[in-house]
Order: C-alpha cells, then structure tokens, then sequence
C-alpha cells in the first residue's frame, strides 16, 4: 500500500466553470509540504516511542540474565543468546499453556463468532414480538461491567464443579457476545432488504439467505469481529485467572505470570515468553489492519 | 413451545400457522435466531447479577450457612468505616480523572495524523495499536521494568533532568509517584480507541471537507468545523466506554505494584477481588461489585442526558 500513496492533497482542485483547473497557489502547496514532513515527523517520533519498549523487550530476551542491570545498559546483547527461550520452554508448562490459548480461541472464535452472526442476523433481518425490546437490552449488556458478576459466576461454576477447567471462561461464549451482535447487526441493516426478499422468492429459507446473501456481502465485519474475538480471547485475563489455579491448566496470557511469582523476576524469561504471546496476534494485526479499520468504519459503530 | 418444532409446513400455508404464542413460523423462526443469545443472557448475566445482589445483603464464606446481614455491608462500605475501600474509591477517581482524557486526546492526535495519506502506514498502525493488543499481563511485567528507578523511563527523563541536578522518580516505590506512574503506562495502550477514531475519521465524506475549502477555511478552520463536530458520536463512544472500563482497572495494579506502596495503587476492582477470593468475603465482595456497578451506572446516564448538548448526528440533522 505504500507506493499508491504519493499525494496528501483530498481531492482535485476545484474547477472553475469554464472547466480550467484552479490553480493551488504557491504559498499553499509550500504550506502542505510543510504540514507534510512535519507529520512525518511526528509520525517517526510518536511510533518510534511507542516501539521502545518493545524492541527493549525484544532486546532483553536475547541478553544473558548479569547482563541485564549494567549501567550504561547494553543496546545490543552482548552476548546474544537464544537460551532463555529454551529456559523459558523448559521451566514452565509453557506448551500446555499454548495448546489451552489455542484451545480457548478456537471455542471462543467457534462460539462468539458464529452465534453472534446468528443473532446478529435474527436482530436485523427477522421481526418477531419484543425485537426491538430485547435488542435494547443487548446494548444494555454493554454497559453492565463484567466483574460484577465474578463472584456468582464463581459461586455457580463452583457447585457445577467446573473451577480449575477452561470451561467457566469458554462455555459462555457459545451464547454470544453483546458488543459483536450489536456490531454486526449494524453492519446487516445497512443491506437492502430487496436482496432478502429476492432470496426468498427464489426460495431460500432464513438459514440460505444468511449463508449465501449476508455473509458473503459482509466480510469485512465479520473479519473485525473475529479478529477481536480472536485478540480477545488471546489475551483473556480476569475471568481465566479467577476461575483456573492449577498451572498446567492456564491460558498463555495469565501464564506468563507464573515465571514472577515461581522465580522471583526473572525478567529475561518473562521477556521471551511476552513475545512469544505477541507474536501471533502482532502478525495477525499488520496483515489485517486495513481490512480492519474499513470494517469498523463501515459497521458504523460510532452511532 | 413444542410447535415450533414443525419442519417446514407447505409453503401456500405457512403463514397462516401459529405457534402456542400466536407468532407465525417466520415470526418463530427469528425468534430462534435470537434464542442462543437469550438463554445465555438468563444464565451468565441476569440470573448472576440479581444472584449478586441478594449476596450484597449477606455475610457468606462460600462454605457454610449465608448469614442475612441486611445493609450492613452498605453501611460500612459507604459511611467510611472500610478505610481501605474509602482510599480505594479515591484511587479509582484518581486514575479515571487522567487516564480517560489523556487516552482520548491522545488517540485523537494519533489517528488524525495516522488518517494522512503517509508512507508505510502500515508500520506506523500497527506500532501504535500494538500495546493494546499485547496480553495485560507481558505488559504490566514490561512496564513493571520500564518503571524500575533505573528503568527505561527514567534512563529517558534523566536526560532532561540530571542538567537540573535531580533524577527520575522511584516509581513504584513512592506513595506519590505509583499512581502516576501508572497512569502513564496506561497511555501506552490508546490502540483501541485510535482505531475507533480511524474509523470515525474514515467515515466523514470527503465533500464536507471540499465544501469549506471552497469557502476559504484553512487546516484549523477545517478542524474545527467539520472534523470535530462530525466526530462528536465517536468522541461520545469512546468516553462512556473509556469511564466503563477505566473504572475496572485490575491487571496493571495487581501485576506491576500490588496494590501498593501502603495502599496507594489499590483499586476497586483489586479490592473486590482480595475480598471475594482472597478473604472469601462473598458477601462484602458482592457489595462493593453493586457500589462499582452503581458508580458506572450513574456515570453513564450522565453522560447519555449530556450528550444531547453536544454530541452531534447526522441522521437526526436531515431528518429534521
């Protein structure tokens, strides 16, 4: 996407009724070259502050641990070793902690994503009585903070006898999530009903319209709702942390934890084991980025 | 229920069946879309909220008899007998009062610049939004560093400083500078509200902005004119849901300082959760959940009943 980006002008200059082109005086193209490099500028700084800490991430799970607290410190490893991640992979039930991520990802992706498309789709294609009531209440759930809740939830999944599983943190995704209905239910009203009707007529049923009409013209909202669903769930803290004590047991995102309170701070595995966690959804989000902010642009979640 | 179960009658007669409810198959059949949804709104939110709200008014352990207490636990939550929880609700407003405007204003510079036709946008985005999408914890442990008195933080203002013959600050370690070391670090992670504003920015037509160009005004006048009223319902969005969450605040003080020094990093939700799962106090947890909902609660309709002065919709505009 770089090289179809050469101008910073919005549109053509504006034609004058003869059809001759308005000329952009010299002092305003000067002005906006300025602007220009100046927002390049800034660009460069900003980004360049918010990537320290990261690259002094980076840098940290490549160092050995005496080197860590020198004064100056070391921009560079010196030596540069991969043994912490070997460390790192060794001390802590680190690849069960990977399988429970991916596993609690994939449910929730399963769950969330799908159910939410469904509802999303009853909400904005189908009438029934009390729709409109039940959609306020949704949007209602949005409001109402989480951890409210906590102590209950534990109290039920505890006489369920779920605790210490990945169940209490997964099984209620499979009934949908109130921010993505509303998101996607935003993004199908903006489609012609006409197209439904012309489904039905053909003699679709409600599944077929959703299957081969919606979903098809609503990729770009779906992709945004499961790329946060899978962000989400990747990094998933509270509940996964209340509910699971057993360290064989945990997610990746509270996992990490554990190499501070086991091993005092050993900082050089926990650095390794951060990127480890970042990895997946830093690529994740540079190969969809674009899609993504278009997505949100589009579903209108602003009103 | 059990009609509903019909599959699929002969289309000439389909609309004319009813269910027990009286709705049509159609009618049904939208229902059921909505059904997954409904039940686990019964299950996971309604029956645990009012669940949390009968156990406010008890003394429970989890094990054992629960013990009706009334409004006792209101009583000292709310009259200050409950120190901690009093320094609590301070440190919450403390860290909400500069952590949601920073975060907005910060955001909003951000995407305005990120909304340029630049090169390498790409790197650009997603060396911003990458904090936010780093798990809480790598984060906290990262900033936990980063806020070291010999940390990167203060690696950086020492240069501005040692000139002036003082150092950077211990962080964590002070009762006065834990808190804003904090919010801070919070500040790292504007990724989600800048994509919001990305979006809102994406979303004014390129014809308001031909418009004022054509009447002469220039990058403030446009700014001014047509980017900050059109951004107003994002702007609105991105502050309820700033104070919702803000309020919520627990991974970075439970991470980075624990609560402390002496207290002064210790928030709500961190003292919620020493009282259910610590001192397993259900009863006493469940109440300072409701005075957090309460808290939400009231800040939100605030901010509904304001916006009306100066949230601005586009739609209500043509309608008129």
């Amino acid at each position: 996407m770089a090289n179809q980006t050469v101008t910073v002008e919005p549109a053509a200059p504006p034609r004058l009724a003869g059809g001759r082109r308005l000329r952009t005086p010299i002092g305003v193209r000067s002005a906006r070259g300025g602007l220009r490099l100046l927002t390049y500028l800034v660009l460069l700084f900003g980004s360049f502050v918010y990537a320290i800490p990261f690259l002094w991430m980076i840098r940290t799970s490549f160092m050995r641990l005496d080197k860590l607290f020198e004064d100056p410190p070391q921009i560079w490893p010196d030596p540069f070793i991969f043994q912490n991640y070997v460390d790192m992979w060794e001390t802590g039930p680190f690849a069960n902690w990977i399988v429970n991520s991916v596993y609690l990802v994939l449910l929730g992706m399963a769950g969330q994503t799908l159910i939410s498309i469904l509802v999303a789709f009853g909400f904005a294609r189908t009438q029934f009585p009390g729709r409109n009531q039940l959609f306020i209440l949704i949007l209602a759930t949005m409001m109402l903070p989480g951890h409210v809740t906590i102590v209950p939830k534990f109290v039920m999944f505890k006489q369920l006898g779920w605790l210490d599983s990945i169940w209490p943190v997964a099984v209620p995704d499979l009934f949908g999530s109130a921010f993505y209905i509303f998101i996607l239910r935003q993004f199908f009203m903006t489609l012609p009903l006409e197209l439904d009707e012309a489904a039905e007529i053909d003699g679709a049923n409600l599944l077929q319209v959703l299957m081969r009409v919606i979903i098809p013209l609503s990729k770009p909202a779906v992709a945004t709702v499961a790329v946060f669903n899978f962000i989400g769930k990747w990094n998933e803290f509270f509940e996964p942390f209340v509910f699971i004590q057993t360290p064989e047991k945990l997610t990746l995102a509270v996992g990490i934890r554990w190499f501070r309170t086991q091993y005092g701070t050993e900082f050089q595995m926990l650095m390794a084991a951060s990127i480890v966690s970042v990895a997946p959804v830093t690529v994740e989000i540079y190969f969809a980025q674009k899609q993504f902010v278009r997505g949100i642009a589009l579903t209108g979640i602003k009103s | 229920m059990g009609v509903t179960g019909v599959a699929g009658p002969p289309t000439g007669i389909k609309q004319a069946r009813r269910n027990a409810f009286g709705w049509t198959w159609k009618e049904t059949q939208g229902f059921l879309f909505v059904l997954p949804w409904l039940v686990g709104f019964v299950l996971f939110t309604a029956g645990p909220f009012f669940f949390s709200f009968f156990l406010s008014f008890t003394s429970w352990r989890l094990v054992g008899e629960i013990k009706w207490l009334g409004l006792e636990n209101y009583v000292s939550l709310i009259s200050g007998d409950d120190t901690r929880f009093v320094q609590s609700v301070y440190n919450t407003v403390y860290y909400v009062v500069f952590h949601v405007p920073g975060v907005l204003i910060l955001s909003f510079a951000i995407a305005g610049l990120l909304n340029r036709k630049v090169k390498a946008m790409a790197f650009y985005r997603t060396a911003f939004y990458l904090p936010s999408i780093t798990a809480g914890v790598a984060t906290a442990v990262l900033w936990y560093w980063v806020l070291q008195p010999e940390g990167l933080l203060n690696n950086f203002l020492n240069v501005f400083l040692k000139p002036l013959g003082v150092a950077g600050p211990n962080w964590l370690g002070s009762t006065t500078w834990a808190m804003p070391g904090l919010i801070i670090m919070s500040f790292w992670t504007v990724g989600t509200t800048m994509i919001l504003y990305l979006a809102g920015f994406q979303g004014i037509p390129q014809h308001l902005y031909e418009a004022a160009e054509i009447d002469g005004a220039g990058w403030l006048g446009k700014v001014r004119n047509v980017t900050l009223p059109m951004m107003t319902p994002t702007i609105f969005l991105t502050l309820v849901l700033g104070i919702i969450g803000s309020f919520q605040v627990f991974t970075a003080a439970l991470i980075v300082t624990e609560g402390g020094p002496a207290d002064a990093t210790l928030f709500l939700l961190l003292y919620l959760y020493w009282n259910g799962f610590r001192f397993f106090k259900m009863g006493y947890a469940s109440a300072i959940a409701w005075i957090l909902f309460a808290i939400i609660l009231f800040m939100t309709v605030v901010q509904f009943a304001v916006a009306k002065r100066w949230v601005y919709y586009e739609g209500e505009r043509s309608a008129r």
